[in-house]
């Protein structure tokens, strides 16, 4: 399972909200790792979009076609290359960001097929994770609800981390959302919050659309 | 499926075909399985691909051996299910079977029709499927599937009569031959026409057919549908014998299967048809009246797809499934596609996959629910009518 890209199960999905909220209605949407579909579910539902998922493993993709989603079964570390560059008016990678083994390529490849793209992922930096390193254990949560040796994640990161790989890839934030459980974060993020939702775009775009 | 009856439709309107030839009149051999709703709206279309017939499911109860070719996919119960969906099977024009084709008698000269049997199309199929399709009283086909050549006449029902498909299903495809699909055809077809017995496409008035050339021609189109794995894992190098016989008649497994594979095929096939057949498969493109643009192609499709491909089919391999993916994706169209990884080569379509026929199953479970929602929601509509008269 490691490094396939599959979406990371979570009970419950509190992104969903924050990720319809930045959608434009009736807008082209790819998900990576898009799992039983349950988010492009959401957003055909909230936002009448035109999505579609891309997910490798067999039960998921069982399950968007259960779930009426368009999806394509594909391997996330290979997957992109037989999309056109800007064929997608956001490409959305939710809770898989972390599970990719070509972490770096895979948010490159986001920005090049989407016009935009939206990432979510647990933050290793809330307090809780912090504390179990401390006592010297992995850390164990809601947000990474898995032990060491059976965890899909790969990639782990802090809010700090990412922020500082957008800034030396190129890449211009456009939004952020942090969250724990249900509640947004504002006060010292990287501590308090167990899941960030990103929106951004390639830096040096000209034609990006007012919001 | 239990035991199934053949039925024959016969159509006088002329055919005329993409080649130019024209078929006069013409019989159909088909068979339906399941009921045809009320509102006529849960009929599916299974088109066959090389060397199956109108027999898709359930046996014949004067020969219960004689199993339909995708017996383990439809059915009462399986993923295509026969309780919940009116299901055709039709023998192309030009095949075997039944329906008419070059064995069948031309009424203008009372021999059979041979080598001045028009060369037929997959567009030629479709047309006449329709035909059927009407006759049976059916406007929309809730969906059509085929794997194969079927799914070639699956896709092209989406283009020309988009209107008239709601779901396709596209299994084991290719948008059109490589080159080496055309190669392997172009053996098999000058196995046959090379055979002494060929005589030119008329043998039937010799009293003779080449069954050297369809043997050869079906052992090298077998090789094809497997993988290497397939083959290596099923006959390795077994020995027929005790030892290796140094001559050159069978001495390894795999070449007795072939052999009795060719056998068997010669006994039943039409030279002819194989050879129809095969240039139906090499003509196909749908792209090619749109420059050769896949996507401007199926830009006329609005049916919902379902494509699937298997991991071992190098014949139609997975990058050929994803090509029409891509053209479906770029046009905006729904599709879902799996790709199984299943050992089995081409064939793999035709075998029991858990997980193939539970993506099958569930993309026509929603297409069911859909129709039944549908037919509830007329329902809905009708009684507030009622209650209006009891107010």
């Amino acid at each position: 399972m490691n490094g396939s890209g599959t979406r990371v199960s979570l009970p419950a999905r509190a992104d969903f909200d924050a990720i319809a909220n930045w959608i434009r209605p009736g807008s082209s949407v790819l998900d990576l790792g898009c799992g039983d579909g349950d988010l492009l579910k959401h957003l055909k539902a909230a936002r009448n979009v035109l999505g579609y998922g891309i997910e490798i493993a067999d039960e998921h993709v069982i399950a968007c076609v259960q779930n009426g989603v368009n999806v394509i079964q594909s391997n996330l570390e290979t997957g992109l290359s037989g999309f056109d560059a800007g064929s997608f008016d956001c490409v959305i990678l939710s809770q898989t960001l972390q599970t990719v083994r070509h972490t770096e390529q895979i948010v490159l490849e986001m920005l090049r097929v989407g016009r935009e793209a939206i990432v979510t992922f647990p933050n290793m930096g809330y307090w809780a994770h912090r504390l179990q390193f401390i006592a010297g254990r992995m850390p164990v949560s809601r947000a990474l609800p898995y032990q060491w040796y059976d965890t899909p994640n790969v990639h782990l990161c802090t809010i700090a981390d990412f922020e500082r790989f957008c800034g030396s890839h190129g890449i211009r934030v456009l939004e952020r959302i942090v969250m724990d459980g249900e509640a947004h974060i504002t006060l010292l993020p990287n501590l308090l919050g167990s899941l960030a939702v990103y929106r951004f775009e390639r830096a040096g775009r000209l034609d990006r659309p007012a919001t | 499926m239990g035991a199934v009856v053949a039925q024959r439709m016969a159509f006088d309107a002329p055919l005329a075909c993409r080649g130019g030839g024209v078929v006069d009149r013409y019989e159909l051999m088909y068979e339906t399985y399941g009921t045809l709703n009320a509102d006529r709206s849960n009929a599916v279309l299974v088109c066959h691909a090389l060397n199956a017939s109108h027999h898709v499911a359930g046996y014949y109860a004067d020969n219960p051996r004689n199993i339909g070719w995708w017996d383990n996919m439809i059915g009462p119960g399986k993923p295509l299910d026969t309780n919940r969906f009116f299901v055709i099977g039709v023998n192309n024009i030009g095949g075997c079977f039944g329906s008419t084709g070059p064995a069948s008698i031309d009424p203008a000269t009372g021999q059979p029709f041979g080598s001045r049997f028009p060369v037929v199309t997959v567009e030629d199929w479709v047309e006449a499927q329709v035909r059927l399709v009407d006759r049976l009283g059916i406007h929309r086909l809730a969906a059509v599937m085929g794997g194969s050549l079927g799914a070639m006449q699956a896709l092209h029902w989406t283009l020309v009569h988009a209107d008239r498909v709601g779901n396709a299903a596209v299994i084991a495809a290719a948008p059109k031959l490589s080159a080496q699909n055309i190669a392997f055809n172009e053996v098999a077809r000058q196995a046959i026409t090379t055979d002494p017995d060929f005589h030119g496409g008329d043998f039937y008035q010799h009293g003779t057919k080449p069954v050297r050339g369809l043997r050869l021609a079906r052992m090298i189109g077998h090789i094809t549908y497997l993988s290497d794995d397939a083959m290596m894992e099923k006959f390795g190098r077994a020995l027929r014998g005790d030892r290796i016989g140094y001559h050159f008649d069978v001495d390894f497994e795999v070449e007795s299967y072939l052999r009795y594979q060719g056998d068997k095929f010669a006994e039943y096939f039409d030279a002819n048809t194989y050879l129809l057949i095969t240039r139906a498969l090499d003509y196909f493109d749908p792209a090619q009246d749109f420059g050769g643009d896949l996507k401007a192609a199926l830009a006329r499709a609005h049916a919902r797809f379902l494509v699937v491909s298997f991991t071992s089919d190098w014949r139609f391999a997975p990058s050929r499934s994803r090509e029409i993916v891509k053209a479906l994706l770029d046009n905006r169209r729904d599709v879902a596609y799996a790709e199984i990884d299943a050992p089995h080569g081409h064939d793999a379509f035709l075998l029991e996959d858990e997980r193939y026929h539970r993506v099958v199953r569930a993309w026509f479970d929603n297409i069911a629910r859909d129709i039944e929602g549908a037919a509830r929601g007329g329902a809905a509509i009708a009684a507030p009518v009622d209650g209006r008269a009891a107010a």
